[in-house]
């Protein structure tokens, strides 16, 4: 049975849509438009007609060093902050999903840090974890560059990890938690009773029953870590890409590229570039993981 | 096998009370059906035996060791539930070898385990198959499996059948019985189906709001009930109850308009007072208008065998079975005796039962049967 109430006009409901297209059109369809027109041409900074050049933009992001190496470093953020996130999301939600005494409080606490911008968190970081004077300072007194993310870059990427990774650990414990709450209870006590302790539960019985899950959030921290705000967010207040490029993730870089630097067509060339890596990797994840999960 | 013993058994959740102080002894290997209504306590008792609850005051002992503070598996118990809990994204033979796998038992040791007990239940060509991919009665084979590979000492039932159709749960009790005749663990079975309690056990534990009603062998719980709530529970159709007033001076039982003359010893021994009566359905005898109660028949059930015929008595609704050839239809009047031998008084006020100054059991035999008579 159709429940739909259908209107009899076609403009009453087109002007309700009008807010909704208008917003899109502005905000998403002409930026997208203009970006891929940019990647074509030689857009002067100041206004003024643009000259086509067709692929040349490509071909001059493709032969620079650096943005292949900001393509690895944004690989290794995504790939380690993805990892990290679902990791510690993990572990909390099934801390918290065993509802010991007093778990209640926790589950507030583990989602607040979802609520704090990345930049403010990484400028929190940048003082938390200060080579002179933060946390690992006692450590740098005794071992001089222990821990140092403004002279080595592997550090730098550590710290930037370090910050996603706090603050996108409550996203996924949201969901991880509600996806054990939906593991009927009696499995549980089932393992309880067949000889399993807390950990082979998860492990054995909650983990595979997390597998949808655990694969949407793959696909959305995956995007997360290579185009999200946060990303950008971040960098921006922690490293500036630095040092010696030892962070510079490809969305810092097209902004620097485009605002810093007003290489208009150059940022829009490797936005379109970003676009493709991304819609390759989902892809690939859907077509080589999802398959190992079994959606009930 | 093993026995065990719950001693002073106190539940609370938080500080609502559900079970008020359970004392209970099994014997090893008994097949014990604990009975009641949903809500009676009956389940939480059975997860705090197999370590799934916490016990709030009192002990429980297996095999003389008390178990309070092990965790479910150092307990030796095994388990199947009400929706079976079988692991979905692990084989038939994953389930039934999953606490062998625990364990650590070598592979090929569990292979041939997993298909002994396979052959038991009957599940050998299905083991390579996921539990969605089976029928409600297979699921439950599989569940059963999966406990009876541990060989543990005691089993656990939680209502096990409630989930199946009517035709395959008479199917799986019989199962379930000669399951127990050849492993002779000690069985514990919780259910609120009257049938499967009768049926299954040695010992019969009826409870109601986390008290323990009565505990017997289920003959003896049926022919005396201890009290109102399990002469109701047991029994189909239930035991009809009805007032009654005992006249010390007449000596008599006075209820719907009649007497029933009871030992001038005993009346006094009860003294005047107020009492609820009770008769079994199968239990009334249909008898010429002199010498019954004579009621209008409201309804007639159909049961092939016989038919039960229901009517009221001093306002309380009343049913009577009768045999094949008493042809009664709706509108009737319908004469029925009520043998003395089969009245069972309750006090009206605790709802014990009161015990008259028979042997319920020869109850049956005609010597004693007292015929009520019609004043």
């Amino acid at each position: 049975m159709d429940k739909r109430a259908a209107f009899r006009s076609w403009w009453l409901p087109s002007l309700f849509a009008l807010p909704q297209i208008i917003l899109i059109l502005l905000f998403f369809y002409w930026p997208a438009v203009a970006v891929l027109r940019w990647a074509f041409t030689l857009e002067p900074p100041f206004g003024g007609a643009a000259e086509f050049v067709g692929l040349a933009n490509f071909r001059e992001v493709f032969a620079d060093p650096l943005y292949w190496n900001s393509v690895g470093v944004s690989l290794a953020f995504a790939l380690c902050g993805t990892l990290a996130t679902i990791f510690i999301g993990l572990v909390l939600a099934l801390a918290v999903d065993r509802q010991l005494p007093g778990s209640a409080p926790f589950r507030f606490l583990y989602i607040l840090p979802y609520a704090i911008a990345g930049p403010a968190a990484g400028m929190a970081f940048r003082f938390i974890l200060s080579p002179e004077r933060g946390l690992m300072a006692s450590v740098n007194a005794s071992f001089p560059d222990f821990w140092n993310p403004a002279k080595y870059g592997s550090h730098a990427l550590i710290l930037v990890i370090v910050v996603f990774a706090w603050k996108w650990a409550g996203y996924t414990f949201i969901f991880l938690l509600a996806g054990l709450q939906s593991v009927p209870r009696s499995l549980i006590e089932a393992a309880a009773m067949d000889g399993c302790g807390p950990i082979r539960r998860a492990v054995d019985i909650q983990i595979p029953m997390l597998a949808p899950t655990l694969f949407f959030l793959l696909v959305i921290m995956m995007t997360e870590g290579f185009v999200g705000a946060d990303t950008y967010g971040i960098v921006a207040r922690t490293t500036d890409g630095g040092p010696n490029h030892g962070t510079d993730v490809m969305v810092y870089r097209i902004v620097e590229e485009a605002f810093r630097g007003l290489n208009y067509s150059g940022a829009s060339a490797q936005s379109l570039v970003l676009i493709g890596l991304i819609m390759i990797f989902t892809f690939i994840q859907f077509r080589f993981i999802e398959r190992q999960v079994h959606y009930k | 096998m093993a026995d065990i013993a719950i001693r002073a058994v106190r539940k609370s959740y938080g500080k609502t009370p559900t079970l008020h102080g359970i004392d209970l002894a099994f014997a090893s290997g008994e097949f014990v059906v604990i009975l009641g209504p949903s809500g009676c306590g009956k389940s939480t008792l059975l997860r705090m035996i197999a370590g799934l609850e916490e016990i709030t005051a009192g002990e429980i002992a297996i095999n003389g060791r008390v178990v309070n503070r092990l965790e479910p598996r150092e307990r030796g118990c095994a388990m199947v539930f009400q929706n079976y809990a079988l692991y979905p994204h692990m084989t038939v033979a994953g389930n039934i070898g999953y606490a062998l796998k625990v364990a650590g038992v070598p592979k090929a040791e569990r292979l041939r385990r997993i298909e002994e007990t396979a052959r038991i239940v009957g599940l050998v060509d299905y083991l390579d198959r996921k539990p969605a991919a089976l029928s409600g009665g297979q699921r439950q084979r599989v569940a059963m499996a999966r406990a009876i590979i541990r060989e543990p000492s005691v089993f656990l039932f939680d209502e096990p059948l409630s989930n199946l159709d009517a035709k395959l749960r008479v199917t799986m009790r019989a199962e379930i019985r000669k399951l127990h005749q050849r492993l002779s663990a000690t069985s514990i079975f919780v259910t609120h189906d009257q049938v499967e309690a009768m049926t299954l056990a040695d010992k019969l534990v009826v409870m109601n709001k986390g008290v323990v009603e009565q505990v017997g062998q289920p003959l003896d719980i049926y022919h005396r009930p201890a009290s109102i709530f399990v002469a109701s529970f047991i029994g189909s159709p239930a035991m009809n109850l009805f007032d009654a007033h005992i006249s010390v001076d007449d000596a008599c039982l006075a209820f719907g308009g009649t007497k029933v003359a009871i030992d001038k010893a005993l009346a006094a021994r009860l003294g005047e007072r107020h009492v609820t009566v009770g008769i079994r359905p199968e239990q009334c005898v249909v008898t010429s208008e002199a010498r019954g109660i004579s009621m209008k028949v409201d309804f007639v059930e159909e049961l092939g065998s016989g038919r039960v015929v229901h009517s009221e008595l001093d306002g309380h609704p009343f049913a009577a079975c009768v045999d094949e050839e008493t042809l009664v239809r709706p509108g009737d009047r319908i004469a029925l005796e009520l043998p003395l031998a089969h009245l069972h008084v309750f006090d009206r006020e605790t709802g014990r039962r009161i015990e008259l100054e028979f042997e319920p059991r020869s109850g049956r035999s005609a010597t004693k049967r007292q015929m009520l008579e019609a004043v």
